[in-house]
């Protein structure tokens, strides 16, 4: 589709007029749209699991869509039911497991993955799901597909995922921080971490299905990684978060529209591109900032 | 994929209580040779990495890593030039880039992440490249590193899987007990003058390689689930670090055994097979864990049943 569509499209100078050409198409609009929404959650949700180190949680919980549709189709189910099912049962399967490892999380949740991904081989093979390109929707999505009725349990689910990531956001923050402490304070940080990762597993099951697993991977780790780069003050780093996870999804979706190329390629591109410009940059500055206070400080010293 | 799994069924000898009437007949089969070949090589491998990734907590490295292949064939694909090529370059430099990059738990946890993001997003230009140049198509090669078949090798690609495997296995031993040392103590390893940060680089390269070597052969997911399962009980099971490291290597070598072995008398594909046994092994070990755990208290608090009252009401509030 988008392909064909490069060839209809031009980009010229003037930009109303590309901005004229970007949403002509109703299929844009509902990218956009959908899209404006996956990255809000994911800029939020995923400022949580970065602070928390939980990228891999993350990855895990986003893959494990993959067995969870081909399931729910598998027994005559709408994938939506699947998804959820699938993300909330690894979610506190995860949480479960971890409880009785040894250390950290990191061997719980690729347990975890490892036997999703092998139920998921089961159920193309019992599906007799032959093409290809069923499997790679699943994995890459595909956000020029949305339909109208799509946008309807995406804004739901934003809502819901928002409304309660707020209801706990404070004693979560706390528990993210400094879980011993959070502990001895009474906060329950055991049941706060399996809250948090029931709210990722419907955040990345809501999104998944639109734009793909990589991509809401993609949305959850960077724009939060670069945000707390920048800024340490949560508040302030959760909206950096959101403003840059909006701005990768709509250049994005822009750059893929006027080219051959898919847009989750830019989007991913555009993040890392600024994640590492951030880490360069901040490295650069913290060496100029230890020497400019070498400086002042020899200058006191001095006086 | 699904075509000559039906033939072979169709072919093969029933189950018989005679097992060693079972194994020659499996041996019968040239595909069951040269799956046997690599599956040995490959697990041995896989299994004595898996100990460290667990040690290390580099579990998301290795998944990365397992990703990482899917990028590689595809863009070996694109640009025309051997997979094998295109496999080996994309996992070491990612197994370089997520070293120099990630320092302690949470910033390498980070560093992976979005190193991983990006490289899947890479992919799907390659895909979305190579599906429209090609003519006809459609992909089935990323699908193909995915999931793999170990049944579908020829005997020049076991003999090379076997051989990779081999020279994974004896760089890994070669720096065991430096490497050994620094997963345990880095501090303490450190302060020895043993050389940390180039051990651990040299660990995620020799993780790069054993991917690399295994994913043509068998896939993404059976590497991976080969990558944490041995390790993760191994370590439960025992604490001298050499033992564990050789059960490691021995677990990982049962489960491609009796996962190629159920797989050839049943319908079910050997990746499911052998990460269902894997996952299921973890988790009888961590319910044995568990109830021995129960017991030892049951049998502790038996006499002082008070005890644990009095832990709860020291806690602040």
């Amino acid at each position: 589709m988008p392909g064909a569509l490069a060839d209809a499209v031009q980009l010229s100078w003037n930009l109303v007029e590309d901005i004229q050409q970007l949403f002509a198409y109703h299929f844009m609009e509902n990218a956009y749209l959908a899209g404006t929404l996956v990255a809000v959650v994911a800029g939020v949700v995923g400022y949580f699991m970065v602070l928390r180190g939980q990228s891999f949680a993350g990855h895990t919980l986003a893959k494990v869509g993959f067995p969870g549709a081909l399931g729910a189709a598998l027994i005559g189910v709408s994938p939506v039911i699947g998804l959820i099912a699938f993300g909330i049962g690894a979610a506190l399967l995860i949480g479960a497991l971890s409880a009785r490892e040894v250390k950290g999380q990191d061997v719980a949740v690729g347990m975890v993955l490892a036997f999703s991904l092998g139920l998921g081989l089961l159920f193309v093979r019992l599906s007799h799901f032959n093409n290809t390109t069923g499997v790679y929707s699943l994995l890459f999505g595909s956000v020029l597909g949305i339909s109208d009725q799509d946008i309807g349990p995406i804004m739901l689910t934003t809502c819901i995922t928002l409304a309660l990531l707020s209801a706990i956001a404070r004693p979560l923050l706390f528990a993210s921080i400094d879980p011993e402490v959070a502990a001895a304070r009474g906060v329950p940080v055991r049941l706060l971490s399996t809250l948090f990762l029931f709210l990722l597993a419907l955040a990345v099951a809501e999104a998944v299905q639109f734009v793909g697993a990589l991509l809401i991977f993609a949305l959850l780790v960077t724009p939060a990684a670069t945000a707390q780069q920048l800024t340490t003050r949560p508040a302030l780093a959760v909206g950096l978060s959101v403003v840059l996870a909006l701005l990768f999804m709509w250049f994005g979706l822009a750059i893929g529209y006027f080219t051959p190329y898919p847009s989750s390629f830019f989007i991913t591109s555009f993040a890392f591109g600024t994640y590492a410009l951030v880490r360069i940059a901040r490295s650069g500055s913290g060496w100029l900032g230890r020497s400019r206070h070498q400086v002042q400080a020899k200058g006191e010293a001095l006086s | 994929m699904m075509g000559i799994d039906t033939v072979l069924f169709s072919i093969i000898p029933p189950f018989s209580p005679n097992l060693i009437e079972d194994v020659r007949a499996m041996l019968g089969f040239d595909f069951m040779r040269y799956a046997l070949l690599a599956g040995t090589a490959i697990a041995l491998a896989a299994g004595a990495v898996s100990y460290f990734i667990v040690l290390r907590h580099q579990t998301f490295a290795g998944d990365a890593l397992s990703d990482v292949a899917f990028t590689g064939a595809l863009g070996a694909a694109v640009l025309g030039i051997n997979l094998l090529v295109g496999l080996f370059v994309g996992t070491v430099a990612v197994a370089l880039g997520i070293g120099l990059l990630g320092g302690r738990a949470r910033a390498r946890d980070v560093a992976i992440g979005t190193t991983l993001a990006w490289v899947l997003g890479l992919g799907v230009l390659f895909l979305s490249i190579y599906t429209s140049t090609a003519s006809g198509s459609n992909g089935a090669i990323g699908v193909n590193v995915l999931f793999g078949t170990i049944f579908g090798l020829t005997a020049q690609q076991a003999t090379l899987a076997a051989w990779a495997g081999a020279g994974a296995l004896a760089l890994l031993l070669l720096i065991a007990r430096p490497l050994l040392f620094a997963s345990l103590d880095p501090d303490v390893a450190a302060a020895r003058g043993v050389p940390v940060r180039a051990l651990g680089l040299a660990f995620l390269v020799i993780l790069g390689v054993t991917v690399a070597e295994a994913v043509q052969a068998v896939g993404v997911l059976l590497i991976f689930s080969l990558l944490v399962g041995p390790g993760a009980v191994a370590r439960r099971l025992v604490t001298r670090p050499f033992a564990a490291l050789a059960l490691s290597a021995g677990l990982a070598l049962v489960f491609v055994w009796v996962g190629l072995t159920l797989a050839f008398y049943t319908p079910y594909p050997v990746s499911f097979l052998i990460s269902t046994l894997a996952f299921c092994t973890y988790l009888l070990v961590l319910l044995g864990a568990q109830g021995q755990r129960f017991w030892a208290q049951r049998v502790k608090t038996a006499p002082a049943k008070k005890e644990p009252e009095e832990l709860a009401v020291s806690r602040p509030t």
